[in-house]
Protein backbone atom coordinates (compact mmCIF):
# COMPACT_ATOMS: atom_id res chain seq x y z
CA UNK A 1 0.00 0.00 0.00
CA UNK A 2 1.40 3.48 -1.04
CA UNK A 3 0.22 6.59 1.00
CA UNK A 4 2.03 10.06 0.15
CA UNK A 5 1.05 12.55 2.41
CA UNK A 6 0.68 16.33 0.96
CA UNK A 7 -0.80 19.60 1.44
CA UNK A 8 -0.69 22.32 -0.24
CA UNK A 9 0.35 25.01 1.71
CA UNK A 10 3.79 24.62 3.64
CA UNK A 11 4.33 24.33 7.19
CA UNK A 12 1.01 22.98 7.94
CA UNK A 13 2.28 19.44 9.22
CA UNK A 14 3.32 16.95 6.63
CA UNK A 15 6.42 15.62 7.78
CA UNK A 16 5.33 15.10 11.69
CA UNK A 17 1.80 13.12 10.42
CA UNK A 18 4.08 11.10 7.54
CA UNK A 19 6.85 10.44 10.25
CA UNK A 20 4.66 9.75 13.23
CA UNK A 21 2.24 7.41 11.21
CA UNK A 22 5.32 5.12 10.06
CA UNK A 23 6.57 4.75 13.91
CA UNK A 24 3.24 3.86 15.01
CA UNK A 25 2.88 1.57 12.41
CA UNK A 26 6.98 0.15 12.59
CA UNK A 27 5.23 -1.34 15.87
CA UNK A 28 3.55 -3.92 14.82
CA UNK A 29 5.84 -6.14 13.78
CA UNK A 30 3.52 -8.10 11.26
CA UNK A 31 4.16 -4.09 8.98
CA UNK A 32 6.65 -3.53 6.87
CA UNK A 33 7.16 0.16 6.48
CA UNK A 34 8.70 1.84 3.89
CA UNK A 35 9.47 5.65 4.08
CA UNK A 36 10.60 7.90 1.28
CA UNK A 37 10.93 11.81 2.10
CA UNK A 38 10.68 13.30 -1.41
CA UNK A 39 10.40 16.48 -0.49
CA UNK A 40 14.11 16.52 -2.13
CA UNK A 41 14.64 20.58 -1.78
CA UNK A 42 14.42 20.88 2.06
CA UNK A 43 14.45 17.27 3.38
CA UNK A 44 13.13 17.06 6.52
CA UNK A 45 12.17 13.44 7.42
CA UNK A 46 15.70 12.39 8.67
CA UNK A 47 15.53 14.63 11.92
CA UNK A 48 13.07 13.34 13.52
CA UNK A 49 13.23 9.27 12.18
CA UNK A 50 17.26 9.54 12.24
CA UNK A 51 18.07 6.97 10.20
CA UNK A 52 21.08 5.57 9.67
CA UNK A 53 22.62 5.73 6.41
CA UNK A 54 23.91 2.56 4.44
CA UNK A 55 24.51 3.80 0.97
CA UNK A 56 24.23 6.63 -0.45
CA UNK A 57 24.32 7.29 -5.06
CA UNK A 58 24.64 10.23 -7.33
CA UNK A 59 21.32 11.23 -8.79
CA UNK A 60 22.50 12.72 -12.54
CA UNK A 61 20.54 14.55 -15.35
CA UNK A 62 22.32 13.44 -19.02
CA UNK A 63 23.38 16.58 -20.52
CA UNK A 64 24.97 16.90 -24.31
CA UNK A 65 28.46 17.55 -25.04
CA UNK A 66 29.35 18.67 -28.16
CA UNK A 67 32.83 17.31 -29.71
CA UNK A 68 34.08 20.43 -31.26
CA UNK A 69 35.53 18.65 -34.06
CA UNK A 70 32.63 17.10 -35.05
CA UNK A 71 30.69 19.96 -35.18
CA UNK A 72 29.68 22.31 -37.92
CA UNK A 73 27.29 25.10 -36.32
CA UNK A 74 24.18 23.77 -37.86
CA UNK A 75 22.31 24.37 -35.36
CA UNK A 76 20.07 21.38 -34.96
CA UNK A 77 20.62 20.65 -31.63
CA UNK A 78 19.76 24.21 -30.92
CA UNK A 79 16.00 23.96 -33.35
CA UNK A 80 15.59 20.91 -30.90
CA UNK A 81 15.58 21.88 -28.01
CA UNK A 82 12.33 23.11 -26.52
CA UNK A 83 13.99 24.38 -22.84
CA UNK A 84 16.36 26.72 -24.78
CA UNK A 85 19.69 24.90 -23.03
CA UNK A 86 21.49 25.24 -26.32
CA UNK A 87 22.60 28.12 -28.29
CA UNK A 88 24.39 27.88 -31.54
CA UNK A 89 26.45 30.90 -32.79
CA UNK A 90 28.58 30.91 -36.02
CA UNK A 91 31.37 29.13 -34.38
CA UNK A 92 30.31 28.57 -30.43
CA UNK A 93 27.60 25.69 -29.06
CA UNK A 94 26.71 27.23 -25.11
CA UNK A 95 25.24 24.44 -23.78
CA UNK A 96 23.08 25.40 -20.49
CA UNK A 97 23.06 22.22 -18.02
CA UNK A 98 20.66 23.90 -15.96
CA UNK A 99 17.33 24.88 -18.07
CA UNK A 100 18.38 20.50 -19.77
CA UNK A 101 15.78 18.04 -19.08
CA UNK A 102 18.17 15.42 -20.16
CA UNK A 103 15.27 14.40 -22.79
CA UNK A 104 17.98 13.30 -24.92
CA UNK A 105 16.71 15.12 -28.39
CA UNK A 106 19.94 16.91 -29.28
CA UNK A 107 21.59 14.05 -29.27
CA UNK A 108 19.37 12.04 -31.37
CA UNK A 109 18.89 15.00 -34.02
CA UNK A 110 22.52 15.92 -34.74
CA UNK A 111 23.73 14.96 -37.93
CA UNK A 112 27.39 14.82 -37.30
CA UNK A 113 26.76 12.56 -34.26
CA UNK A 114 28.60 15.20 -32.55
CA UNK A 115 27.12 15.17 -29.17
CA UNK A 116 27.20 13.13 -26.58
CA UNK A 117 25.65 13.15 -23.01
CA UNK A 118 27.18 13.30 -19.61
CA UNK A 119 26.12 13.00 -16.64
CA UNK A 120 25.27 16.22 -14.62
CA UNK A 121 25.16 15.80 -10.38
CA UNK A 122 22.12 18.00 -9.62
CA UNK A 123 21.84 15.58 -6.25
CA UNK A 124 22.07 12.72 -4.25
CA UNK A 125 20.11 10.17 -2.95
CA UNK A 126 20.89 8.08 0.21
CA UNK A 127 19.11 5.07 1.77
CA UNK A 128 19.17 3.54 5.45
CA UNK A 129 17.44 2.24 8.28
CA UNK A 130 15.55 3.84 11.19
CA UNK A 131 14.89 0.98 13.42
CA UNK A 132 12.95 -1.60 11.07
CA UNK A 133 11.82 1.55 8.99
CA UNK A 134 13.83 1.46 5.01
CA UNK A 135 14.44 4.94 4.76
CA UNK A 136 15.17 6.57 1.27
CA UNK A 137 15.39 10.25 0.73
CA UNK A 138 17.31 12.41 -1.74
CA UNK A 139 18.68 15.85 -1.44
CA UNK A 140 18.97 18.73 -4.60
CA UNK A 141 22.21 20.37 -4.70
CA UNK A 142 22.42 23.99 -3.71
CA UNK A 143 21.56 26.10 -7.13
CA UNK A 144 19.99 23.45 -9.07
CA UNK A 145 16.71 24.09 -10.39
CA UNK A 146 14.95 20.77 -10.73
CA UNK A 147 13.70 18.24 -8.11
CA UNK A 148 11.62 15.89 -10.04
CA UNK A 149 14.02 13.82 -11.80
CA UNK A 150 15.79 12.99 -7.91
CA UNK A 151 12.04 12.00 -6.59
CA UNK A 152 11.30 9.70 -9.95
CA UNK A 153 15.15 8.23 -8.27
CA UNK A 154 13.49 7.84 -4.76
CA UNK A 155 9.99 6.44 -6.43
CA UNK A 156 12.02 3.64 -8.23
CA UNK A 157 13.05 2.40 -4.35
CA UNK A 158 9.42 1.46 -3.58
CA UNK A 159 10.26 -2.15 -2.68
CA UNK A 160 8.84 -4.47 -5.83
CA UNK A 161 7.79 -6.91 -3.80
CA UNK A 162 5.87 -4.33 -1.42
CA UNK A 163 3.45 -3.92 -4.54
CA UNK A 164 3.15 -6.72 -6.89
CA UNK A 165 -0.38 -7.48 -8.42
CA UNK A 166 -1.15 -4.26 -6.73
CA UNK A 167 -4.59 -3.63 -8.57
CA UNK A 168 -6.18 -7.23 -7.33
CA UNK A 169 -4.53 -7.18 -3.89
CA UNK A 170 -3.60 -3.92 -1.85
CA UNK A 171 -2.08 -5.57 1.27
CA UNK A 172 -1.87 -3.82 4.69
CA UNK A 173 1.59 -5.50 5.89
CA UNK A 174 3.36 -3.61 3.21
CA UNK A 175 3.32 0.03 3.46
CA UNK A 176 4.95 2.96 1.82
CA UNK A 177 4.26 6.12 3.32
CA UNK A 178 5.41 9.05 1.18
CA UNK A 179 6.34 12.80 2.52
CA UNK A 180 5.48 15.47 -0.34
CA UNK A 181 7.16 18.67 -0.56
CA UNK A 182 4.44 21.39 -0.46
CA UNK A 183 3.30 23.24 -3.65
CA UNK A 184 0.50 21.53 -5.62
CA UNK A 185 3.13 21.64 -9.15
CA UNK A 186 5.88 19.18 -10.61
CA UNK A 187 7.52 18.22 -7.41
CA UNK A 188 4.40 17.35 -5.89
CA UNK A 189 3.02 15.61 -8.54
CA UNK A 190 5.86 13.25 -9.01
CA UNK A 191 5.79 12.04 -4.96
CA UNK A 192 2.17 11.84 -4.85
CA UNK A 193 1.49 9.95 -8.68
CA UNK A 194 0.49 6.52 -8.07
CA UNK A 195 -0.38 6.47 -4.36
CA UNK A 196 -3.13 4.39 -3.64
CA UNK A 197 -4.02 6.75 -0.94
CA UNK A 198 -3.38 10.62 -0.09
CA UNK A 199 -3.44 11.91 3.14
CA UNK A 200 -4.19 16.29 3.04
CA UNK A 201 -2.61 17.82 6.01
CA UNK A 202 -4.37 20.96 6.46
CA UNK A 203 -4.78 24.11 9.01
CA UNK A 204 -8.20 26.00 9.83
CA UNK A 205 -7.46 28.99 8.32
CA UNK A 206 -8.02 31.27 5.36
CA UNK A 207 -4.42 30.30 3.63
CA UNK A 208 -5.45 26.65 4.60
CA UNK A 209 -8.32 26.10 3.07
CA UNK A 210 -7.49 28.27 -0.26
CA UNK A 211 -4.75 25.58 -0.58
CA UNK A 212 -6.33 22.75 0.22
CA UNK A 213 -8.91 23.16 -2.53
CA UNK A 214 -6.14 23.40 -4.81
CA UNK A 215 -4.44 20.06 -3.95
CA UNK A 216 -7.75 19.05 -3.74
CA UNK A 217 -8.27 19.63 -7.54
CA UNK A 218 -4.56 17.48 -8.34
CA UNK A 219 -5.87 14.77 -6.43
CA UNK A 220 -9.02 14.55 -8.22
CA UNK A 221 -7.30 15.16 -11.40
CA UNK A 222 -4.73 12.32 -10.20
CA UNK A 223 -7.71 10.15 -9.68
CA UNK A 224 -6.32 9.63 -6.04
CA UNK A 225 -8.42 9.09 -3.01
CA UNK A 226 -7.77 11.50 -0.37
CA UNK A 227 -8.83 12.02 2.98
CA UNK A 228 -7.99 15.43 5.94
CA UNK A 229 -6.12 15.62 8.36
CA UNK A 230 -6.38 18.72 10.38
CA UNK A 231 -3.92 19.95 12.16
CA UNK A 232 -4.32 22.79 14.84
CA UNK A 233 -7.80 22.32 14.51
CA UNK A 234 -8.43 24.45 17.38
CA UNK A 235 -7.59 27.87 16.08
CA UNK A 236 -8.99 30.07 13.00
CA UNK A 237 -12.58 29.23 11.63
CA UNK A 238 -14.62 26.36 10.36
CA UNK A 239 -14.03 26.86 6.55
CA UNK A 240 -12.25 23.96 6.01
CA UNK A 241 -14.77 21.68 8.07
CA UNK A 242 -17.75 23.06 6.07
CA UNK A 243 -15.79 22.61 3.06
CA UNK A 244 -14.77 19.18 3.62
CA UNK A 245 -18.44 18.05 4.31
CA UNK A 246 -20.10 19.70 1.48
CA UNK A 247 -17.61 18.17 -0.54
CA UNK A 248 -17.77 14.56 0.93
CA UNK A 249 -13.93 14.32 2.00
CA UNK A 250 -13.25 12.47 5.10
CA UNK A 251 -11.20 14.44 7.84
CA UNK A 252 -9.61 11.40 9.48
CA UNK A 253 -7.85 12.98 12.16
CA UNK A 254 -8.01 16.22 14.14
CA UNK A 255 -5.18 17.37 16.26
CA UNK A 256 -5.25 20.56 18.29
CA UNK A 257 -2.81 22.96 19.10
CA UNK A 258 -0.41 21.53 21.28
CA UNK A 259 2.29 23.07 22.93
CA UNK A 260 3.94 19.78 24.04
CA UNK A 261 3.72 18.93 20.20
CA UNK A 262 5.36 21.94 18.83
CA UNK A 263 7.96 22.27 21.30
CA UNK A 264 8.82 18.28 20.65
CA UNK A 265 8.84 19.18 16.83
CA UNK A 266 11.10 21.94 17.13
CA UNK A 267 13.79 18.90 18.96
CA UNK A 268 13.20 17.08 16.30
CA UNK A 269 11.05 14.56 18.71
CA UNK A 270 8.30 12.92 17.34
CA UNK A 271 5.36 13.25 19.07
CA UNK A 272 4.22 9.35 19.69
CA UNK A 273 7.40 8.93 21.55
CA UNK A 274 6.54 10.91 24.01
CA UNK A 275 2.67 10.43 24.37
CA UNK A 276 1.16 7.20 23.79
CA UNK A 277 -1.80 8.35 22.85
CA UNK A 278 -1.12 9.81 19.88
CA UNK A 279 0.41 6.37 18.75
CA UNK A 280 -3.02 5.36 18.99
CA UNK A 281 -4.36 8.12 17.10
CA UNK A 282 -1.83 7.57 13.94
CA UNK A 283 -2.85 4.11 14.35
CA UNK A 284 -6.30 4.53 13.87
CA UNK A 285 -5.65 7.02 11.19
CA UNK A 286 -4.32 3.88 9.44
CA UNK A 287 -7.25 1.42 9.90
CA UNK A 288 -9.49 4.20 8.66
CA UNK A 289 -7.50 4.45 5.39
CA UNK A 290 -7.50 0.96 4.97
CA UNK A 291 -10.86 0.36 5.14
CA UNK A 292 -11.70 3.25 2.61
CA UNK A 293 -9.24 1.39 0.12
CA UNK B 1 14.19 50.93 -7.29
CA UNK B 2 15.26 48.35 -5.02
CA UNK B 3 13.35 44.69 -4.74
CA UNK B 4 13.39 42.69 -1.64
CA UNK B 5 11.88 39.31 -1.42
CA UNK B 6 10.78 37.35 1.01
CA UNK B 7 11.19 33.79 1.02
CA UNK B 8 12.06 30.93 3.80
CA UNK B 9 13.53 27.74 2.68
CA UNK B 10 10.84 25.63 4.59
CA UNK B 11 7.11 26.14 3.99
CA UNK B 12 4.92 27.70 6.46
CA UNK B 13 7.47 30.20 8.70
CA UNK B 14 5.34 33.22 8.06
CA UNK B 15 6.40 34.26 4.67
CA UNK B 16 2.71 35.78 3.80
CA UNK B 17 2.20 36.84 7.11
CA UNK B 18 4.74 39.35 7.16
CA UNK B 19 5.18 40.27 3.51
CA UNK B 20 1.39 41.97 4.09
CA UNK B 21 2.44 43.55 7.16
CA UNK B 22 5.52 45.13 5.58
CA UNK B 23 3.00 46.09 2.28
CA UNK B 24 0.58 47.76 5.18
CA UNK B 25 3.84 49.77 6.45
CA UNK B 26 5.57 50.26 3.24
CA UNK B 27 4.63 53.46 0.97
CA UNK B 28 5.38 53.99 -2.66
CA UNK B 29 6.01 50.50 -3.60
CA UNK B 30 5.00 47.57 -5.96
CA UNK B 31 3.99 44.01 -4.59
CA UNK B 32 4.60 40.66 -6.68
CA UNK B 33 3.14 37.09 -4.84
CA UNK B 34 5.97 34.79 -6.31
CA UNK B 35 4.23 31.52 -4.73
CA UNK B 36 2.48 30.84 -8.11
CA UNK B 37 1.62 27.32 -6.73
CA UNK B 38 -0.56 28.23 -4.11
CA UNK B 39 -0.89 32.02 -3.70
CA UNK B 40 -1.94 33.57 -0.70
CA UNK B 41 -1.22 37.26 -0.28
CA UNK B 42 -3.87 38.49 -2.12
CA UNK B 43 -6.05 36.65 1.08
CA UNK B 44 -5.13 39.49 2.87
CA UNK B 45 -4.53 42.51 0.40
CA UNK B 46 -7.91 41.99 -1.52
CA UNK B 47 -7.03 42.85 -4.86
CA UNK B 48 -9.34 44.55 -7.60
CA UNK B 49 -8.21 42.72 -10.65
CA UNK B 50 -6.88 45.04 -13.36
CA UNK B 51 -5.76 42.79 -15.98
CA UNK B 52 -5.95 39.12 -16.56
CA UNK B 53 -3.45 37.74 -18.65
CA UNK B 54 -3.25 33.56 -20.08
CA UNK B 55 0.13 32.09 -19.34
CA UNK B 56 1.14 29.80 -22.30
CA UNK B 57 4.30 27.53 -21.32
CA UNK B 58 5.79 24.26 -22.78
CA UNK B 59 3.91 22.00 -24.91
CA UNK B 60 1.69 18.81 -24.79
CA UNK B 61 1.41 16.17 -27.20
CA UNK B 62 -1.49 14.32 -28.38
CA UNK B 63 -1.36 11.39 -30.81
CA UNK B 64 -3.51 10.87 -33.99
CA UNK B 65 -4.97 7.74 -33.58
CA UNK B 66 -5.96 7.42 -37.75
CA UNK B 67 -2.29 7.63 -38.25
CA UNK B 68 -0.86 5.92 -35.28
CA UNK B 69 0.53 2.82 -36.26
CA UNK B 70 1.61 1.55 -32.52
CA UNK B 71 5.26 0.95 -33.91
CA UNK B 72 6.26 1.74 -30.33
CA UNK B 73 9.14 3.84 -31.32
CA UNK B 74 8.05 6.90 -29.36
CA UNK B 75 7.98 5.11 -26.35
CA UNK B 76 11.27 4.10 -26.94
CA UNK B 77 12.80 7.70 -27.12
CA UNK B 78 10.82 9.21 -23.93
CA UNK B 79 12.89 9.51 -21.22
CA UNK B 80 9.93 10.40 -18.60
CA UNK B 81 8.23 7.15 -18.94
CA UNK B 82 5.08 8.88 -20.61
CA UNK B 83 4.45 6.89 -22.80
CA UNK B 84 2.78 3.64 -23.08
CA UNK B 85 0.77 0.54 -24.62
CA UNK B 86 -2.70 0.07 -22.84
CA UNK B 87 -5.10 -2.14 -24.82
CA UNK B 88 -2.91 -2.48 -28.11
CA UNK B 89 -3.02 1.73 -28.09
CA UNK B 90 -0.25 4.03 -27.62
CA UNK B 91 -1.37 6.64 -24.79
CA UNK B 92 0.65 9.36 -23.51
CA UNK B 93 0.44 10.38 -19.90
CA UNK B 94 0.37 13.86 -19.62
CA UNK B 95 1.02 14.04 -15.99
CA UNK B 96 4.57 12.38 -16.29
CA UNK B 97 4.73 14.42 -20.15
CA UNK B 98 7.72 17.21 -19.64
CA UNK B 99 6.73 18.65 -22.81
CA UNK B 100 10.27 18.21 -24.61
CA UNK B 101 8.53 17.14 -28.18
CA UNK B 102 11.02 14.13 -28.70
CA UNK B 103 8.43 11.48 -29.73
CA UNK B 104 6.71 13.95 -32.28
CA UNK B 105 10.17 14.74 -33.66
CA UNK B 106 10.95 10.55 -34.04
CA UNK B 107 7.31 8.95 -34.80
CA UNK B 108 7.73 7.95 -38.62
CA UNK B 109 4.04 9.07 -39.84
CA UNK B 110 4.08 12.25 -38.15
CA UNK B 111 1.25 10.97 -35.83
CA UNK B 112 2.01 13.84 -32.66
CA UNK B 113 0.46 16.73 -32.90
CA UNK B 114 2.46 19.36 -29.99
CA UNK B 115 0.22 22.45 -29.03
CA UNK B 116 0.83 24.96 -26.89
CA UNK B 117 0.43 24.77 -23.28
CA UNK B 118 -2.44 27.07 -21.44
CA UNK B 119 -1.16 26.55 -17.98
CA UNK B 120 -1.96 29.59 -15.93
CA UNK B 121 -2.86 32.75 -15.73
CA UNK B 122 -1.58 36.44 -14.04
CA UNK B 123 -2.80 39.50 -12.38
CA UNK B 124 -2.27 43.08 -12.05
CA UNK B 125 -4.48 44.66 -9.13
CA UNK B 126 -4.82 47.59 -8.00
CA UNK B 127 -4.91 47.22 -3.51
CA UNK B 128 -5.33 49.32 -0.68
CA UNK B 129 -1.05 49.30 -0.11
CA UNK B 130 -0.51 49.69 -4.02
CA UNK B 131 -0.42 47.88 -6.90
CA UNK B 132 0.44 44.03 -7.33
CA UNK B 133 1.12 41.07 -9.70
CA UNK B 134 0.29 37.35 -8.67
CA UNK B 135 -0.19 34.63 -10.55
CA UNK B 136 -1.79 31.10 -10.86
CA UNK B 137 -0.72 28.52 -11.70
CA UNK B 138 -2.73 25.66 -13.58
CA UNK B 139 -3.29 22.46 -11.52
CA UNK B 140 -0.84 19.98 -11.72
CA UNK B 141 1.33 21.98 -14.19
CA UNK B 142 5.19 22.91 -14.67
CA UNK B 143 7.26 25.42 -15.97
CA UNK B 144 6.22 27.46 -12.37
CA UNK B 145 9.89 28.83 -12.76
CA UNK B 146 9.06 30.84 -15.99
CA UNK B 147 5.24 32.11 -14.33
CA UNK B 148 7.71 33.76 -11.07
CA UNK B 149 9.59 35.67 -13.73
CA UNK B 150 6.39 37.20 -15.41
CA UNK B 151 5.61 38.11 -12.01
CA UNK B 152 8.66 40.02 -11.34
CA UNK B 153 8.87 41.61 -14.14
CA UNK B 154 5.55 42.66 -14.47
CA UNK B 155 5.86 44.30 -11.12
CA UNK B 156 9.21 45.56 -11.67
CA UNK B 157 7.30 47.43 -15.12
CA UNK B 158 4.40 48.82 -12.92
CA UNK B 159 7.19 50.36 -10.41
CA UNK B 160 9.31 51.71 -13.13
CA UNK B 161 6.55 53.43 -14.64
CA UNK B 162 4.70 54.63 -11.40
CA UNK B 163 8.37 56.37 -10.09
CA UNK B 164 8.18 53.31 -7.42
CA UNK B 165 11.01 53.23 -5.30
CA UNK B 166 10.33 49.64 -3.86
CA UNK B 167 9.23 46.33 -5.02
CA UNK B 168 8.28 43.53 -2.08
CA UNK B 169 8.08 40.35 -2.89
CA UNK B 170 6.03 37.52 -1.40
CA UNK B 171 8.43 33.93 -2.38
CA UNK B 172 7.76 30.55 -2.68
CA UNK B 173 9.14 28.15 -0.28
CA UNK B 174 11.83 25.40 -1.30
CA UNK B 175 14.88 26.14 -3.29
CA UNK B 176 14.30 24.60 -6.57
CA UNK B 177 13.15 26.68 -10.12
CA UNK B 178 10.46 28.90 -8.65
CA UNK B 179 12.59 30.30 -5.26
CA UNK B 180 15.52 30.98 -7.96
CA UNK B 181 13.42 32.85 -10.34
CA UNK B 182 12.39 34.70 -7.33
CA UNK B 183 15.92 35.53 -6.03
CA UNK B 184 18.28 36.25 -9.03
CA UNK B 185 18.68 39.64 -9.77
CA UNK B 186 16.84 40.75 -6.18
CA UNK B 187 17.91 43.43 -4.18
CA UNK B 188 18.18 41.77 -0.99
CA UNK B 189 16.72 38.35 0.03
CA UNK B 190 14.61 38.33 4.00
CA UNK B 191 14.68 34.85 5.26
CA UNK B 192 11.86 33.47 7.19
CA UNK B 193 12.68 30.73 9.45
CA UNK B 194 11.36 29.35 12.91
CA UNK B 195 13.36 27.73 16.30
CA UNK B 196 13.03 24.33 15.11
CA UNK B 197 15.95 21.84 13.72
CA UNK B 198 13.49 21.53 10.34
CA UNK B 199 13.38 25.19 10.38
CA UNK B 200 17.41 25.84 11.42
CA UNK B 201 18.34 23.04 8.29
CA UNK B 202 16.05 24.41 5.77
CA UNK B 203 17.38 27.85 6.78
CA UNK B 204 20.75 27.09 6.20
CA UNK B 205 20.09 25.59 2.44
CA UNK B 206 18.29 28.58 1.73
CA UNK B 207 20.67 30.79 2.87
CA UNK B 208 23.19 28.89 0.90
CA UNK B 209 21.03 29.08 -2.30
CA UNK B 210 20.64 33.01 -2.47
CA UNK B 211 24.54 33.27 -1.63
CA UNK B 212 25.10 31.64 -4.80
CA UNK B 213 23.00 33.97 -6.84
CA UNK B 214 24.71 37.03 -5.34
CA UNK B 215 21.98 38.13 -2.79
CA UNK B 216 22.52 39.71 0.13
CA UNK B 217 20.28 38.10 2.91
CA UNK B 218 18.84 39.30 6.16
CA UNK B 219 17.23 36.35 8.85
CA UNK B 220 13.80 37.31 10.54
CA UNK B 221 13.24 34.22 13.50
CA UNK B 222 9.36 34.21 13.93
CA UNK B 223 7.81 32.32 16.74
CA UNK B 224 11.18 32.82 18.46
CA UNK B 225 9.82 31.65 21.55
CA UNK B 226 8.67 28.48 21.06
CA UNK B 227 12.30 27.09 21.68
CA UNK B 228 14.71 29.86 22.66
CA UNK B 229 17.74 27.59 22.74
CA UNK B 230 16.96 26.97 18.81
CA UNK B 231 16.39 30.68 18.75
CA UNK B 232 19.73 31.23 20.33
CA UNK B 233 21.47 28.41 17.98
CA UNK B 234 20.12 30.24 14.45
CA UNK B 235 21.48 33.76 16.08
CA UNK B 236 24.61 32.06 16.21
CA UNK B 237 24.75 30.19 12.99
CA UNK B 238 23.56 33.92 11.49
CA UNK B 239 26.47 35.45 13.66
CA UNK B 240 29.41 32.95 11.93
CA UNK B 241 27.94 33.65 8.34
CA UNK B 242 27.76 37.44 8.97
CA UNK B 243 23.81 37.74 8.39
CA UNK B 244 22.43 39.98 10.33
CA UNK B 245 18.71 38.81 12.41
CA UNK B 246 16.80 42.11 12.00
CA UNK B 247 13.68 40.81 14.31
CA UNK B 248 12.10 38.42 16.29
CA UNK B 249 8.39 37.38 16.32
CA UNK B 250 7.23 35.98 19.26
CA UNK B 251 4.35 33.18 18.74
CA UNK B 252 0.92 34.84 18.89
CA UNK B 253 -2.05 33.62 18.03
CA UNK B 254 -3.56 37.19 16.93
CA UNK B 255 -1.91 36.43 13.78
CA UNK B 256 -4.33 33.98 13.34
CA UNK B 257 -7.57 35.80 13.85
CA UNK B 258 -6.03 38.53 11.78
CA UNK B 259 -5.97 36.20 8.94
CA UNK B 260 -9.25 35.10 9.74
CA UNK B 261 -10.37 38.54 9.68
CA UNK B 262 -8.84 39.34 6.40
CA UNK B 263 -6.19 41.89 7.47
CA UNK B 264 -2.22 42.39 8.01
CA UNK B 265 -1.31 41.66 11.37
CA UNK B 266 -0.04 44.86 12.04
CA UNK B 267 -3.89 46.19 10.91
CA UNK B 268 -5.53 44.31 13.35
CA UNK B 269 -4.77 45.63 16.69
CA UNK B 270 -1.41 46.64 18.50
CA UNK B 271 -0.16 43.54 19.46
CA UNK B 272 3.38 41.44 20.32
CA UNK B 273 3.62 40.64 16.57
CA UNK B 274 2.68 43.88 15.10
CA UNK B 275 5.06 45.95 17.26
CA UNK B 276 8.03 43.90 16.23
CA UNK B 277 7.34 44.09 12.60
CA UNK B 278 7.38 47.71 12.95
CA UNK B 279 10.99 47.52 14.40
CA UNK B 280 11.59 45.34 11.75
CA UNK B 281 10.42 48.04 8.56
CA UNK B 282 12.22 50.54 10.25
CA UNK B 283 15.21 48.68 9.65
CA UNK B 284 15.01 47.39 5.99
CA UNK B 285 13.67 50.91 5.12
CA UNK B 286 17.16 52.23 6.48
CA UNK B 287 18.99 53.90 3.09
CA UNK B 288 22.03 51.63 3.86
CA UNK B 289 19.90 48.46 3.50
Amino acid sequence: MIISVASGKGGTGKTTIAVNLALALAKDKEKNVQFLDCDVEEPNAHLFLKPVITSSESVEIPVPKIDDKKCNYCGKCAEVCVFNAIAVTKNKVLVFPGLCHGCGACTLFCPGKAISEVGNEIGILEEGKAGSINFTHGRLNIGKPMAPPIIRKIKKKIKKDYNDNRDNNITNHHITLIDAPPGTSCPVIESIKDSDYTILVTEPTPFGLHDLILAVEVLQKLKIPHGIVLNKCDIGDHKVEEYCKKNNIPILLSIPLDKEIAVAYSKGIPIVKINFSYEQKFNQLFQKIAQII
Amino acid sequence: MKEIVIISGKGGTGKTVITASIAALAKNKAMGDCDVDASNLYLLLHPEIKEKNDFYAGIIPSIDLEKCTNCGRCQEVCRFDAINTIKDQTVINLVSCEGCGLCALVCPVQAIQMKENHCGEWYISETKYGPLVHARLGIAEENSGKLVTLVRQNAQKIAKKNNLELIIVDGPPGIGCPLIATLSGANLAVVVTEPTLSGLHDLKRAVKVAQHFGVKTVVIINKYDINLENSINTERWCKKEQIAVIGKIPFNTIVTEAMVQGLPAVEYTDNSVSREIKKIWKKLSKPSE
